[in-house]
């Protein structure tokens, strides 16, 4: 090769290798543009929608829960509370295996194989930031326990909650009711849906009070904005809106005779109400037996809930409000005014009872076998005679005597914050077509008039009426009593005052004569003496050969075929204060069951304690001492009794 | 000509913008460490000061020095690789590092300065007339291939593709003919065709995972938790920085660690945040800067190995550079290659400060002859 041509070559490379150098330059520049262009379309052009996303990164939204309005009691003794509650939640995006965590948990807590595996499960359906709880309730040193042990548990979150506390446990279980864990079914039926219901586990009203107030319980839920990292962890607050508190509520029953009468009908499947007739509070409200509420706070097992469900004496039912009975001759007070309005019948007139009724063919009997003989009204309820309120009751027809009935509170429910009311019934013509296809005969008439039949009565409902018996006026239940507001003294009833004082001695002959249903269970205290009605309503029925072998006593009956015992009565009788009404199911007859049981009760509200020794008759003195000492060691009460009787 | 004379000839500018992207860097690392010396700006101006100093001594080095060594570099790279293969430390997957307990070493990102070298001393030695002779373009293409084979294995695709670039634009700077390139451009995309066919059939070249990783980078948002995640929170970093950031040390992406990698690869993402589109192109600007007085260093200088050299260390600071900024966008996939002089870590500081050592040689020696 010549030196000539590979000069020629060489600056022809070195030309080649310059304007390589040069052109690739420039793409490098243009490179650079493209980078430069693309800058520019994420911080200028999309910026908006950068700082959203990265706004949303980072901001939190957390629900702080209000806390829940608390429930006193007449006197602003706490029953319903919130108590801190020491808690684990597990946030499952926080770690890889969620199943190890658990079982690193399990290692300082209880938690079987079982509950972990829901929890998983639970994890799974919602979002995996979603805090679950993994357990609740726990003790100091468990709670911190686990949080020494938290590096080792990525996920686990202890936190300090509130939970609900009953402190009187069963003693207000049917008021009150109990709050629970919100279910998947509680979501969906929710009209509006307050944020704070997706809390999981958040606890919301499930019967009672807790649940009809809801609303005014509940409160509004506070919200903290937070700052959290990559890994959710919170950096800093960056702002809070308060919530606010659910209202308190003040019931206007008393916790010393609530108690009192929850322990004198332990054991029996009973229930009382006691109302004042002024102001038509409700003091006492009692259903037996009960259950424990605090069982149901944090959600009750599925072992316990079915024990409750299958007791035969039906714990979760509220007896007093819910349960729906034959009055029986705690009746007979309506069909009596009834037949004095109408004119019907004159406070002398007399009715002579054989022992039964004839009604054609058929023969209604009396519950007294030889018969009362000649009877006024007075007398009539003194000694409960049946002939001579099915005679009454003939007269006044079934249509006049649902009428009274319906004025003196039977047959409809009342405005009260409680779940289940019943409304009772007071049967009519046009219901049993409606309800049997049958028309009404004039038998039905005489067995609604001594409370047997169709009618059914709450316990409640039995109170009312006598409430309004012992007033005169249209006495309205309340459980609430609003703050700050004077009681303003119901209507009078359109019921002549010669007609109540007529019934309100034969209630008062009932305890205070010697042929009374109920004299051996009066008051001997001058000033608190008692007046009121037994009633012993039949759930079978008594056939003819039954009745002239003799009818079988209660004793020997299977528990579910036994009489209710009814017991309605007002106090003190001259200047009537309260009303009271006590149904003891399948307890037998009223004037030996219930009648007993309520008078203890409406003495210790008439004396505001434990009633002493004097209120009762001298030959009973003995057993009552040891029957109130013992109820009042149980509920912790000071008996003033006199030892020395 | 003594040391401190030679001093006075080299790019004063490009030295001086070299220290002011290492000085943008320390300010971010001081940010993503939440405002503290530890653990990353210490030894990170430790390691920048020292290789500084570096600088200036290897540029009063004569450049037929460094030219005559070339070829070692190559059989020392290769070395190191091999030993990497055999004693490397393994990390996050893939065997990289060689603990030379001064520095943990990356050979693979010292081997982009020995390719550069080696192969500008190929064509610098290579009689101007054999340039396009297929016998002594295989030659070259064997020298890339083997190591970035090697790399490639460790498994490290994106150095492996790097290296492959860089001798590729060494060798069309020295000329080869462009019949070659626009042989293997159109080859190259024939592959990826024939590729992206054979997904799915019986025949498929790649595993699926690779697929679903090419998805991936096609479409983050297709799996914002895997590892889209990385590339979705990156561009909201970006994007939310704006036109004027969220100021110094207020980036929420980076300082409450929604950045992966944030004192790494990822630091373009906090310097965007927090000094927005001004930081943004700032830096671009900058870096661009550099890369315009390495070509003009090129072009004054008078010898093939020379120009050769500084083309090729500028493409290595340049593929550094606009890769990792493109990869932080979602414009390319992740593949971790550091933002040069900015990012947290040893060895690919040692190989840009080598590379700048080794241009100021060339500089300072611009008027060489050999």
């Amino acid at each position: 090769m010549s030196k000539f041509k590979e000069n020629n070559l060489k600056s022809k490379l070195v030309n080649r290798i310059n304007r390589r150098i040069i052109v690739s330059g420039l793409l490098k520049a243009s490179a650079v543009a493209l980078l430069g262009w693309h800058i520019r379309k994420l911080q200028i052009e999309d910026s908006e929608d950068y700082k959203l996303l990265a706004d949303a990164n980072r901001v939190n939204l957390r629900l702080i829960p209000p806390s829940r309005g608390l429930i006193f009691d007449r006197l602003g003794r706490p029953i319903a509370v919130n108590e801190q509650n020491y808690r684990v939640v597990f946030i499952r995006e926080q770690t890889n295996n969620p199943r190890n965590v658990l079982a690193r948990l399990s290692n300082i807590i209880d938690l079987d194989l079982k509950i972990q595996d829901k929890l998983l499960q639970d994890m799974k359906k919602r979002s995996s930031f979603i805090p679950i709880t993994v357990a609740e309730n726990l003790t100091w040193d468990d709670f911190a326990r686990i949080s020494v042990n938290l590096p080792s548990l990525p996920g686990i979150i202890p936190e300090v909650g509130l939970t609900r506390h009953y402190k009187e446990y069963e003693t207000y279980a049917h008021v009150v009711g109990y709050v629970g864990p919100i279910s998947d079914k509680d979501l969906k039926s929710a009209k509006k849906v307050d944020p704070v219901l997706q809390i999981p586990k958040f606890q919301i009203g499930k019967v009672g009070i807790e649940k009809k107030l809801e609303k005014h319980l509940r409160g509004r839920a506070g919200v903290s904005k937070v700052e959290v990292n990559a890994s959710g962890r919170v950096m800093r607050e960056l702002n809070r809106t308060q919530g606010k508190s659910g209202e308190n509520i003040n019931l206007t029953i008393e916790t010393n005779l609530q108690k009192f009468t929850s322990e004198r009908l332990k054991g029996m499947s009973a229930s009382a109400v006691l109302v004042d007739i002024e102001s038509g509070d409700i003091l006492s409200l009692v259903s037996t037996p009960s259950y424990n509420p605090n069982n149901f706070v944090l959600g009750i097992s599925q072992s316990n809930w079915n024990a409750l469900l299958n007791d035969e004496r039906k714990p979760l039912l509220n007896k007093a409000t819910s349960g729906a009975y034959p009055p029986g001759s705690t009746f007979k007070m309506i069909v009596a005014a009834a037949a004095l309005e109408l004119g019907l019948i004159g406070l002398n007139d007399k009715i002579f009872c054989p022992g039964f009724y004839e009604l054609g063919s058929r023969k209604f009997h009396c519950w007294l076998k030889g018969g009362h003989g000649k009877l006024t009204l007075q007398e009539a309820i003194q000694k409960s005679c049946d002939v001579y309120f099915y005679e009454l009751s003939r007269k006044v027809g079934v249509k006049r005597i649902g009428a009274m009935a319906r004025l003196l509170g039977l047959g409809q429910s009342y405005d009260l914050p409680l779940t289940g009311l019943s409304k009772g019934l007071m049967p009519s013509k046009k219901w049993k077509k409606e309800r049997m296809g049958t028309s009404w005969l004039v038998g039905d008439t005489l067995n609604v008039g001594i409370g047997q039949g169709f009618s059914l009565a709450t316990p409640l409902q039995l109170a009312v009426m006598t409430a309004r018996l012992a007033s005169g006026r249209q006495i309205t239940p309340n459980l609430i009593r609003a703050p700050n507001t004077t009681p303003t003294q119901p209507k009078p009833l359109s019921i002549k005052v010669n007609t109540l004082s007529a019934i309100r001695k034969g209630m008062f002959d009932v305890l205070n004569e010697k042929d009374g249903t109920a004299f051996k269970f009066r008051s001997t205290d001058e000033n608190s003496l008692i007046a009121g009605k037994t009633g012993t309503s039949q759930v079978r029925k008594i056939t003819r050969e039954e009745r002239e072998k003799g009818v079988i006593k209660n004793e020997d009956l299977p528990w579910k075929m036994r009489d209710h015992a009814l017991f309605t009565c007002f106090a003190p009788y001259k200047k009537p204060k309260y009303a009271l009404s006590v149904v003891v199911e399948h307890g037998g007859s009223g004037s030996k069951v219930a009648a007993p049981i309520a008078r203890d009760i409406m003495l210790f509200q008439l004396y505001g304690g434990i009633p002493p020794l004097t209120a009762y008759p001298e030959t009973q003195k003995l057993e009552v001492r040891s029957r109130l000492l013992d109820i009042a060691k149980k509920i912790n009460l000071s008996a003033n009794i006199d030892l020395n009787i | 000509m003594s040391f401190f004379i030679k001093l006075i000839y080299i790019n004063w500018p490009l030295q001086i913008l070299v220290l002011a992207t290492a000085l943008f860097g320390f300010l971010m690392l001081y940010s993503v460490s939440g405002g503290s010396w530890d653990p990353w700006t210490k030894p990170q101006m430790t390691r920048f000061f020292i290789s500084f100093l570096l600088i200036f001594v290897m540029s009063a080095i004569s450049i037929s020095f460094w030219q005559k060594i070339s070829p070692f570099s190559y059989i020392l790279g290769l070395a190191l690789l091999i030993a990497v293969y055999f004693f490397g430390e393994t990390g996050m997957g893939a065997k990289r590092w060689l603990d030379l307990k001064v520095i943990k070493l990356q050979p693979s990102e010292a081997f982009k300065i020995s390719i550069v070298m080696t192969l500008a001393y190929y064509y610098h030695k290579l009689p101007v007339s054999k340039v396009s002779h297929p016998f002594y373009v295989l030659v070259p293409l064997l020298l890339i291939i083997i190591p970035a084979f090697i790399v490639f294995r460790q498994p490290d695709l994106g150095t492996a593709l790097v290296i492959i670039l860089i001798g590729i634009f060494v060798m069309f700077i020295a000329g080869v003919h462009f019949g070659y390139f626009l042989f293997g451009g159109i080859s190259f995309l024939a592959l990826l065709f024939v590729l992206f066919k054979s997904r799915g059939t019986e025949w498929q070249l790649l595993r699926d995972y690779h697929f679903k990783r090419i998805d991936t980078f096609l479409d983050p948002s297709t799996d914002p938790l895997g590892s889209g995640y990385h590339i979705t929170q990156s561009k909201i970093a970006l994007g939310s920085g704006g036109l004027f950031g969220k100021g110094y040390m207020q980036g929420s992406q980076s300082q409450l660690n929604f950045l992966p990698e944030k004192h790494t690869d990822f630091i373009f993402t906090t310097l965007a945040e927090e000094f927005g589109f001004f930081g943004t192109i700032g830096l671009l600007i900058i870096y661009s800067l550099i890369v315009f007085l390495c070509i003009y260093s090129a072009l004054a200088t008078t010898n093939k190995y020379s120009r050769l050299l500084i083309t090729g260390l500028c493409m290595t600071f340049f593929t550094y550079f606009s890769i990792n900024i493109a990869m932080v966008m979602g414009l390319l996939p992740v593949v971790g290659i550091p933002l040069p002089l900015v990012s947290y870590g040893g060895s690919s500081m040692i190989v840009v400060m080598l590379s700048f050592g080794l241009i100021q040689s060339a500089y300072v020696h611009k008027n060489n002859r050999f």
